[in-house]
């Protein structure tokens, strides 16, 4: 089934949804739909309609341009910084299992970022905490190095599992990091106490450090002790930033324009409720 | 293909109560927890490959290679045949070894953000005057000294976490929760999907 295909079922799914639960119960104690989420389907409904619209703008435009990212800029000098030095790159996806949206958005990005490495022949490291993410972190890795056209240099020995204890991890990539001294190191993906030792021990060593993460406690931690830190979203552009998919940078611009309407409804609710009219919040609190 | 089919059955279910689609869910659930067994599986033997390669090969530091195997084995014997329960050999060296162990890890914790903050919390532009000023009246208002100075400063620090540190956060979760949203429609119908092997 191509794009548009499945984007009409997906929306024919939620329309389907919508009016058959609005005007079909089968019974007092089997309901199909549950109306208490009503608002929440509404909501879904414009998100994908808006963020689908913008992929299909973006197949049909080619080509998309969103705000320079600073960290995402880095990547080059990153890669580059290791590659004169000599030294190898550590990627860390975190603690975070492969379900995780953000461990997938890290998957995303290694590709592109072991793409331009195979380039320079530079090694990487990437220990990892789940069994799961690190078979998926081999294939990423072996598929970006055949597309560079180096599958010879692609080492399955340096993409391993460590263990799934959250302090295990942490001293044996801090372990890694005192031993292999690399130049340049990636957090990117799902982090929560450990962030600051690893961030902190990378730059007690020196290394070039680039984090993005989806939880806003470890960010604070995380731009303090990093050279450069993706906040929020553009963890998740990240991919299409380094790739240039127009279909990507099409879904983020979907992304900026749902902030936008968000903001406005956060205006406008604000205003009404001060004014002492309280219907925006109570049909948006459903 | 099976991600979109999954994808759209795990959105359907959450909107739809019909004991059906309960079941449908708590099944893909139960799988989750198999096939999470296997990839643990897969993992150890990864493990051990990896460590033995190295010993075998007697690569540099092999011996630190020999005790994590010799850990490995040692807790698969006492689990398997002393077993798990109270007052076992494995509680005993989880207990005593384990716990110690990332404890101490943890603590470390303390000394890196004294060391961060010492490096984070300098004065050179107007930022961080407005970082380090902050910082001080949080660090002041969470100990007895800040009430000891002043009344008004366990106040302030509790409006800067509750007002405009949130409303920050706030903004990054929202921004969060969005990117979270589209990386999840990209992957369902098959715009991502690096995560597979495929570009």
């Amino acid at each position: 089934m191509n794009l548009k295909g499945k984007i009409r079922s997906l929306i024919s799914l939620l329309v389907f949804f919508v009016s058959f639960g609005s005007t079909a119960l089968a019974a007092e104690e089997v309901r199909w739909f549950d109306s208490q989420k009503t608002g929440l389907l509404i909501g879904i409904f414009i998100t994908i309609v808006l963020v689908f619209g913008f992929i299909l703008y973006g197949k049909k435009k080619g080509s998309l341009k969103i705000r320079s990212i600073p960290g995402l800029e880095a990547m080059d000098e990153a890669v580059g910084r290791a590659t004169e030095m000599g030294k190898p790159i550590l990627f860390s996806s975190g603690l975070g299992k492969m379900e995780r949206v953000a461990t997938m958005a890290s998957m995303n990005i290694l590709g592109s970022v072991a793409e331009k490495i195979a380039e320079y022949n530079t090694p990487l490291i990437i220990p990892n905490y789940d069994p799961m993410v690190t078979t998926v972190a081999q294939e990423v890795v072996k598929e970006s190095f055949s597309k560079a056209g180096h599958p010879e240099s692609f080492k399955q020995e340096n993409i391993y599992f460590v263990t799934q204890s959250q302090f295990g991890y942490v001293a044996a990539v801090d372990g890694i990091m005192l031993r292999e001294k690399p130049a340049t190191n990636l957090f990117l993906g799902t982090f929560e106490a450990e962030s600051l030792i690893l961030a902190e021990t990378g730059n007690s060593i020196g290394a070039l450090q680039i984090a993005g993460t989806d939880s806003t406690i470890q960010l604070s931690f995380f731009i303090v002790a990093c050279d450069y830190t993706l906040i929020g979203e553009e963890f998740f552009a990240a991919s299409g930033y380094l790739t240039k998919d127009p279909l990507v940078l099409g879904s983020i611009k979907g992304q900026d324009f749902l902030k936008l309407i968000i903001g406005i409804l956060i205006v406008a609710g604000g205003i009404f409720s001060t004014l002492g009219h309280n219907f925006l919040i109570n049909f948006l609190g459903k | 293909m099976v991600c979109f089919v999954f994808g759209i059955f795990m959105l359907a279910q959450f909107f739809v109560s019909h004991p059906l689609f309960t079941r449908g869910y708590q099944n893909v659930l139960d799988w989750m927890q198999i096939i999470f067994v296997f990839a643990l599986l897969v993992g150890a033997l990864s493990f051990l490959i990896l460590h033995l390669e190295k010993i075998s090969k007697r690569q540099k530091d092999w011996i630190y290679n020999f005790v994590a195997l010799s850990g490995l084995t040692a807790m698969v014997f006492l689990g398997f045949f002393k077993g798990i329960q109270k007052d076992s050999p494995f509680l005993w060296v989880f207990d005593n070894l384990q716990v110690p162990m990332q404890s101490t890890m943890f603590s470390l914790l303390a000394f890196f953000v004294a060391s961060a903050a010492y490096r984070g919390f300098r004065a050179r532009n107007f930022q961080s005057v407005v970082l380090l000023v902050a910082g001080v009246l949080i660090i002041l208002g969470r100990v007895p000294l800040g009430e000891m100075l002043h009344s008004k400063i366990p106040e302030s620090a509790t409006w800067v976490l509750n007002v405009p540190s949130m409303a920050a956060r706030r903004g990054i979760l929202i921004g969060i929760g969005l990117g979270s949203i589209a990386t999840s429609l990209r992957i369902i119908v098959g715009i991502e999907r690096t995560y597979l092997g495929k570009g």
